[in-house]
Parts: structure tokens; C-alpha cells; sequence
């Protein structure tokens, strides 16, 4: 093959892989084009808030004076990198997403597949989910106080609903996707139903799955945070809450970049473990360019 | 070589695989209208015999490999195998078995598995071999077709014309009476095509396997078959046969021969009467 054919060179691997790619990606102008536009939106906020004080931009903290406390070790506002409320916050709202996340995926995945895969189980349970899942999830906050004790229980009741329901429906599309001819295959060759659902149902729909996970964490996220804000104790979104009754906006914005980070980490997380587990499918989207 | 060896253990004297459709007809009926695809269709095709069905597009072919293959019920008549029912009065739908295997017009390799596991699908879920034996098995097999350096690579990975001799392995690994081939070398180009032929006539000598293989290609037909049976438009029904007594094996040169050129020529004639038929009946359901 091409790679035998030139036995001088030979395929970086490990540590000089990473370095090798690190440098590819730098040869272009893509990094480039991310950074300035980071700093261009940057700029912008800081014109507006702080250059020129834009009128009603001046209710709001500008960069400057976020960076100042977040990085400060005694903050004017009560919430930095060294404060250990801060990462209480993190630590309680990431818990939740786990058991949300977990909990959804859980009875989301292999829901979602035996509605694909049986005919009467989906005639039982799809239009009940149909019906369900348009109902916004702020429209469940005050049942789900009612049914449940406590701050933990109806917080992570919202955050799962909203993500279960994205999961079991691409769950089950996923199954939809999949190509008759490889269940006729799969019938030729001797294969049992289990077989069939082993072998043909769980790995044609992974695609499918993985690109619902990545949805529903985000979607788990964001009626986390509208949960905390009705009703919590501590979390990300309760700290925006508080800060905003509090008339301390430094702690909001806070709040909000590190959502948008640990978000960005969760999906990217979601993702990785997508491709680990179809190798098959990133090599044959790298086949077709992509 | 192993080649040989394994020609020993499933000789031709066996002859297993007699296939025998009798008054076949199937009626759809997807939109309340019926829709007639196959109608009384009977052939013969004798144990180990590479039998070419040839007919315009939408006639009927799949529909009757589909009744053979167990993935459709048939409306009326019968096909035999070997002289055992498979389908017929009573018994709309075959079961689906490992003695009659499938090869897909798309292709039909799992792309989640790569060309070892998918080889060794069969034996290991049929329990006839342990995973570890059946993987044994498959990775031999692949190599015997010319496909050892990939035994780790996914379909997706590897050319059409490499995913079509590892789907032909997946199938033969089971030891089928019956090849069903349903136009697999459709969308190849024409160097590609000549080479799998070469390869299923090898894999044919070797194994004595019944072959029922759907085409459009003519040339195709003749030089790989025993016996091309030409079928009408739809509804599909048998309306000519032709015998190619070309001996085995052949090679490309056979396809210059003065003997390929006038069945070809008795072929294409047969039909092209089908293929006109099929457009005016085309553009009566357009008008």
C-alpha cells in the first residue's frame, strides 16, 4: 500500500501524532479565523459595556470587570475561581447532570430501540410520548414539586424528562434508518430475533443514538438551569437567580460562560465516546471526505 | 492449496440445490389496486446449475428471488427445493435458512463489523461453530478469496468490488445449496465486473454451488450461465430459454468467441421485444 511504498517516512504515533496534528491544524487559517473572531465578539461586548457605554449596556458588567473578579482571589462580588462556593455550584449542578443524563439514557436508549424494532410495542407507547413531549418543561415544574420532596427530586425529574424524550425518539428513528436489506441478511444467515437485535438493531441505530446524546445532554443542561432558577438550593442556574435578585451582576455572567463551557465539555464528551464506539462509522465518513 | 481440498468435500456429484418454481404468481396489493409481478411462472433449474435470469427493469426478478428467499409470501404456486416444499398451497411464505443465501443488490455486509466478523456471522449465530472457530474459519476463507490483508477493515473501508467477494464468502461459508445473486455487480465499472466474474466462476468450480443470479447484462448472463432464461415484462413469466454450451471454465477470451457472439445475438433479441414492451407500458401509466 501507499504507506509501505516510502519506507523512509514513518506515521508519527503517540505524543508526535498530537504534535504532528497541532501543526497541520496551525498551517491553516481556520485556528486563525476562531481566535480573531473570539476577540472580535470580545471587543464588541467591551465597546459597548465599558468604551462607550452604550445606554442600558451600562446595567451590565463588561469583560474587564468579570475577568477582574473572577480571577480575583478576593472577588468584589462574592464568586471567583478561588472561592469555594463557586465550585459548589459547578459540583452540584455537574452531580445532577450526571443522574438526569444517566437516568435518561438509561430508559431512553433501549425504549427508543424496542419501539423501532416491535410494531406493537411502539403502537403502545409512541402516541402517549407524542403527546407528552411537546409540553414545555417549565409546564411541569409545579407537579413535579407536587410529586416530589425536596429541592434534588424535582430538579433532576426536569432535567431527565427533557432529555429522555430526545433520546428515546432518535433512539427510535434510529432503528427506522436502518437498511431493510441488512435485516434480510441478517434472517438469511440463521440469526434468532436476539440475534437479530444484538447483531442489527443496536449498532445500525448507534449513529442515531449518539447524535440524540448529544442533543439531550444539551437539552438537559438548559432545563436544569430553568429548574434551578423555579426551585433549588445551589446549582449554576440558582447562582444566576441570586445574583440577579441580589443586584450582583458580576456572578450572573459568571455563571452563564461557565454553562457554556461545561456544556461545550459535556457534548464534546458525548462525542468522543460516539466515535470510540463506531469506528466503523467516523472510518467511513473519513472514506467519503468528511 | 486449499483449493482443492475443499472442491473434494462438496463435489458436483451431489447436485444439491434443485430448485423447482411452479406456477408461481405473486399480487401486491400496497394501494388497494393489485398489482401483478409475477404471473404463473414455472423453470426448472437442475442441482448445481448456474442459472441467469435476464428481463426488463421492474419485471418481476426480485419478486420471485424475494418468494424463494422466504422475504415475501407467494399468492399461488409452489417452489420447490430438492424435492421439499418451501413454499406453496398452504404455506404462502418460506422460512428464511442458511441453505439459500442471499447476495444483495447494494450490498448487504454490516458496516459495523468488519470483513472477518461478518464472514463469521453466520456459522457463529447458526451455533454450527464457536465464535473463535467461526472467526478461524472466515479469516481463511477471506485469504482463499484473495482477501487476507483485509480481514481488519470495515466495508466501508474497501472497494465495492472487495465488499461483493466477502459478501460471496459470507454466503458460501455457510455451505448454501442455493446462491441467490440479485444484479451484484450492477454499478461496477466494466474492468471491476470482469474480474469479479472470473472470481464467481472460480468460486463456482470450486464449490458446484446452484446459482440463481439476476441480471440486465446480457454478456454477463451468457458468460457466466449454464442456462439464461429470458422473462417478460410485468407480470414476469418465463418466455425463452437459452442453453450456453460453452464448456467450463472460461475465461475472458470466451466472450470473443464467434459461439458467445450469436447467443448474444439470440439473446438481446429475445429481449429486446421485452424491453420495448416495458417502455410503452411505461409511458401508458406516465400518460
Amino acid at each position: 500500500m501507499s504507506t509501505s511504498a516510502d519506507s523512509n517516512k514513518v506515521a508519527p504515533e503517540g505524543f508526535n501524532l498530537f504534535l504532528y496534528r497541532t501543526k497541520k491544524k496551525f498551517s491553516g487559517p481556520d485556528p486563525y479565523l476562531t481566535i480573531a473572531g473570539v476577540f472580535l465578539w470580545l471587543f464588541v461586548y467591551w465597546v459597548l459595556c465599558e468604551g462607550l457605554q452604550v445606554w442600558r449596556f451600562t446595567k451590565l458588567p463588561g469583560p474587564v470587570a468579570i475577568s477582574k473578579d473572577w480571577f480575583s482571589m478576593t472577588p468584589f462580588q462574592g464568586i471567583s475561581i478561588f472561592t469555594q462556593e463557586y465550585y459548589d455550584h459547578i459540583y452540584v449542578s455537574c452531580q445532577r447532570i450526571l443522574i438526569a443524563f444517566g437516568i435518561a439514557t438509561g430508559l431512553g436508549v433501549p425504549l427508543g430501540l424496542f419501539m423501532g424494532w416491535s410494531r406493537s410495542i411502539r403502537d403502545y407507547i409512541f402516541p402517549i410520548i407524542e403527546l407528552l413531549r411537546p409540553i414545555p418543561i417549565l409546564a411541569w415544574v409545579p407537579l413535579s414539586i407536587l410529586l416530589l420532596p425536596g429541592f434534588e427530586g424535582p430538579v433532576i425529574f426536569l432535567a431527565t424528562l427533557a432529555s429522555f424524550f430526545v433520546t428515546t425518539l432518535n433512539a427510535m428513528l434510529g432503528v427506522d434508518s436502518i437498511d431493510e436489506e441488512y435485516f434480510r441478511a441478517a434472517g438469511c444467515l440463521g440469526s434468532s430475533r436476539w440475534d437479530v437485535f444484538k447483531n442489527v438493531v443496536v449498532p445500525g441505530a448507534l449513529p442515531f443514538i449518539f447524535t440524540g446524546l448529544q442533543i439531550s445532554i444539551g437539552v438537559a443542561w438548559f432545563s436544569l438551569v430553568a429548574a434551578e432558577m423555579v426551585s433549588g438550593d445551589l446549582g449554576l442556574g440558582y447562582l444566576i437567580v441570586d445574583a440577579y435578585m441580589n443586584n450582583v451582576t458580576v456572578p450572573m455572567v459568571i455563571a452563564m460562560i461557565t454553562l457554556g463551557f461545561i456544556g461545550y465539555f459535556s457534548s464534546a464528551c458525548v462525542r468522543a465516546l460516539g466515535d470510540r464506539l463506531m469506528a466503523w462509522h467516523v472510518k467511513e465518513l473519513a472514506q467519503q471526505g468528511r | 492449496m486449499k483449493v482443492k481440498s475443499m472442491a473434494k468435500n462438496t463435489s458436483k456429484a451431489q447436485k444439491k440445490g434443485a430448485l423447482s418454481i411452479k406456477n408461481v404468481t405473486k399480487i401486491y396489493d400496497p394501494t388497494g389496486v393489485n398489482v401483478m409481478a409475477v404471473d404463473d411462472c414455472s423453470m426448472e433449474i437442475a442441482g448445481g446449475e448456474v442459472c441467469m435470469i435476464v428481463g426488463p427493469s421492474g419485471c418481476g426478478k426480485t419478486t420471485l428471488l424475494n418468494g424463494i428467499a422466504g422475504f415475501h409470501s407467494i399468492t399461488e404456486g409452489s417452489i420447490h427445493l430438492d424435492g421439499e416444499l418451501l413454499c406453496g398451497p398452504g404455506k404462502p411464505k418460506a422460512d428464511q435458512s442458511a441453505e439459500r443465501m442471499v447476495v444483495f443488490q447494494h450490498g448487504a455486509l454490516f458496516p459495523w463489523k468488519t470483513l472477518q466478523e461478518n464472514v463469521a456471522y453466520g456459522p457463529s449465530v447458526q451455533k454450527a461453530l464457536s465464535p473463535a472457530q467461526a472467526l478461524d474459519k472466515a479469516g481463511q476463507m477471506l485469504a482463499e478469496a484473495g482477501l487476507g490483508n483485509f480481514l481488519k477493515k470495515y466495508p466501508g473501508e474497501v472497494s465495492s468490488g472487495m465488499a461483493r467477494r466477502a459478501e460471496i464468502v459470507r454466503a458460501l461459508i455457510n455451505n448454501p445449496k442455493v446462491l441467490l445473486l440479485d444484479e451484484p455487480y450492477r454499478a461496477m465499472d466494466a474492468l471491476t465486473k470482469q474480474i469479479m466474474h472470473e472470481s464467481l466462476l472460480e468460486t463456482y468450480d470450486r464449490t458446484g454451488v446452484t446459482i440463481f443470479f439476476i441480471t440486465h447484462d446480457l454478456e454477463e448472463a451468457i458468460f457466466l450461465g449454464d442456462k439464461v432464461h429470458i422473462v417478460t415484462t410485468r407480470p414476469c413469466q418465463l418466455k425463452k430459454t437459452v442453453e450456453v454450451k460453452i464448456p467450463r471454465p472460461r475465461s475472458y477470451e470466451t466472450q470473443s468467441s464467434e459461439k458467445f457472439r450469436k447467443l448474444l445475438a439470440e439473446v438481446n433479441d429475445a429481449v429486446h421485444e421485452e424491453a420495448v414492451k416495458a417502455f410503452k407500458a411505461g409511458e401508458r401509466e406516465l400518460a
